[in-house]
């Protein structure tokens, strides 16, 4: 018996905005239908790792447990930016590796204000935003993009092109926030944010979360639950490695690049053994640089890719079918595990209108800022 | 245009030499030659410790990257150009690209450009005043 982990129970609940709920609340509503997802319950667990940002440090693991069940179990609070809700799976992955437990389940959630991202205030007294260049969200992201302009050429329509695939793939998911088609004429003439990106380029602020149950291989067979299980071939965690315009201007690509190979390497696998990707599309200009982060395609390729068409849906390396956070939506602590959630559905060949056709093996990216990257690849068991 | 000791820097890396000109202040690692932005006591390159000197920016450097801005926050007048300056000898420096279309054709990659001092233009809640600084295409005939 090896000491492989599998994802048993996984959902997510449709991502939306949701004012008058609670955190812990729209947390307990995944940890319900992850667990049903398996026929379990909250005192067949060992262990849960909830990942929150904006309510980190207010317990709230243990607030979803006061909704479901005080069981007593072991809880984690984790937060890792973007990388939130994929550190607490990682986390139960490497605790049910180490032999510790059997079986955890894993909750991401978050609730989100509207509005701009980032930005805070700077040094003694006066807020620097505007002042001294931006510090928001589609300013840094803007500047990913413009980067990979400088290098390779690539073009504002190539960007907008990443908006028209997944808005488009989103009307195939049930749980996206937005289902709505975006014309790359529509995308374009859209109100501009921080160029290259529109607001239709920007991943939206929504309310949302999703969970996973994990087990051993040993509890997997016990409980008869490997028919819809998936294998967790790799899981890595990387935080950013010095790279010297750092400090002035994030850098998501050394990041995601460490995280990657060490999943690769764990895995055994390359990028061509991919069958579909869910990567952190926070705005349309991350996606291209992701491409090439993931070895997706050679550094400077990717706006060759998009064009292509292959990464669409029925194209040769499906990405982000979800709608990904463009268009499903970006509650920044669920996002890590409703990517789990996607690449299990098509793995189990439950993905319905938007399956990606004989899947095996799917990889998932997650990458927050200051910084955190996590990639999973998944395997069908 | 003339900045008084009065005003006081907006961020810690921006400082006031012995002659009263502001100026960029970084750190230089003697180990692996690296250099920052701001104070430090250790390299966060090659980790060495004890190896840190003090050394002040160039006011010049080039355009390596930059966004134009077009929504903010309320009081925060765009569009307007946040670039990422290379600025010679060493340092890379986030800050406002002034006196220049805020428009994606105009601007131009690796474009020379100066840093500048002046008033922030905005006050703390006591009414106090700060010290900012800017870049503004160099002009080299």
């Amino acid at each position: 018996m090896s000491n492989d982990v599998y994802v048993v129970g996984t959902d997510m609940i449709k991502f939306g905005r949701f004012p008058d709920r609670s955190v812990p609340d729209l947390g307990a509503e995944s940890a319900l239908l992850a667990l049903d997802d398996c026929g379990l319950s909250i005192g067949d667990m060992q262990a849960l790792y909830c990942g929150n940002l904006g309510e980190a440090g207010a317990m709230v693991g243990q607030r979803v447990l006061r909704e479901i069940g005080q069981t007593g179990i072991p809880v984690v609070n984790t937060a890792n930016a973007c990388a939130t809700g994929a550190t607490a799976f990682r986390e139960g992955w490497m605790a049910i590796k180490a032999g510790v437990y059997d079986i955890v389940l894993a909750v991401g959630v978050e609730q989100m204000g509207r509005g701009l991202l980032g930005g805070g205030g700077g040094g003694s007294g006066i807020p620097t935003e505007g002042l001294l260049g931006s510090g928001t969200m589609p300013s840094v992201f803007a500047q990913v993009g413009l980067e990979h302009t400088r290098k390779y050429g690539t073009s504002f329509e190539q960007f907008a092109k990443v908006s028209v695939k997944n808005h488009h793939h989103s009307t195939l998911n049930p749980k996206a926030m937005y289902q709505v088609e975006t014309p790359l004429e529509e995308v374009m003439k859209a109100e501009m944010i921080s160029y290259p990106n529109t607001k239709l380029m920007c991943s939206v602020n929504v309310d949302g979360s999703a969970a996973a149950v994990l087990c051993s291989e040993k509890k997997a067979k016990e409980l008869g639950l490997m028919g819809r299980a998936v294998r967790v071939r790799a899981s890595a965690l990387n935080s950013d490695p010095y790279s010297p315009r750092n400090m002035a201007m994030p850098d998501f690509n050394a990041v995601t690049r460490l995280a990657a190979k060490s999943a690769y390497e764990m895995a055994g696998l390359g990028p061509d053994d991919v069958d579909l990707i869910e990567l952190h599309d926070c705005f349309a200009t991350a996606e291209i640089v992701h491409y090439e982060n993931l070895g997706l395609c050679k550094d400077g390729e990717a706006g060759r890719l998009i064009d292509s068409g292959a990464t669409a849906l029925g194209g040769k390396i499906p990405v982000n079918v979800s709608g990904g956070l463009l268009s499903k939506g970006h509650p920044l602590g669920a996002t890590g595990i409703a990517n789990i959630y996607e690449v299990t559905t098509h793995l189990r060949g439950e993905a319905k209108n938007r399956q990606v056709e004989g899947a095996k093996i799917g990889l998932t990216h997650v990458v927050g800022m200051g910084s955190a990257c996590a990639v999973h690849i998944l395997e069908k068991a | 245009m003339t900045t008084t000791a009065e005003l006081k820097p907006a961020v810690s890396y921006l400082k006031y030499a012995t002659d009263g000109k502001p100026y960029l202040a970084g750190s230089k690692c003697r180990k692996c030659g690296e250099t920052f932005l701001g104070d430090r006591d250790v390299c966060a390159k090659c980790g060495a410790r004890n190896a840190m000197e003090h050394k002040p920016l160039s006011d010049t450097g080039k355009l390596y990257n930059y966004t134009v801005v077009y929504r903010s926050f309320p009081g925060v007048q765009t569009p307007y150009v946040s670039a990422i300056v290379d600025l010679d000898g060493g340092g890379t420096v986030k800050g406002n690209l002034i006196e220049v279309e805020p428009d994606p054709k105009t601007l131009k990659f690796d474009m020379p450009v100066k840093v500048i001092f002046r008033d922030a233009g905005r006050k703390d809640k006591e009414g106090n005043s700060y010290l900012a600084y800017f870049f503004v295409p160099a002009n080299k005939n």
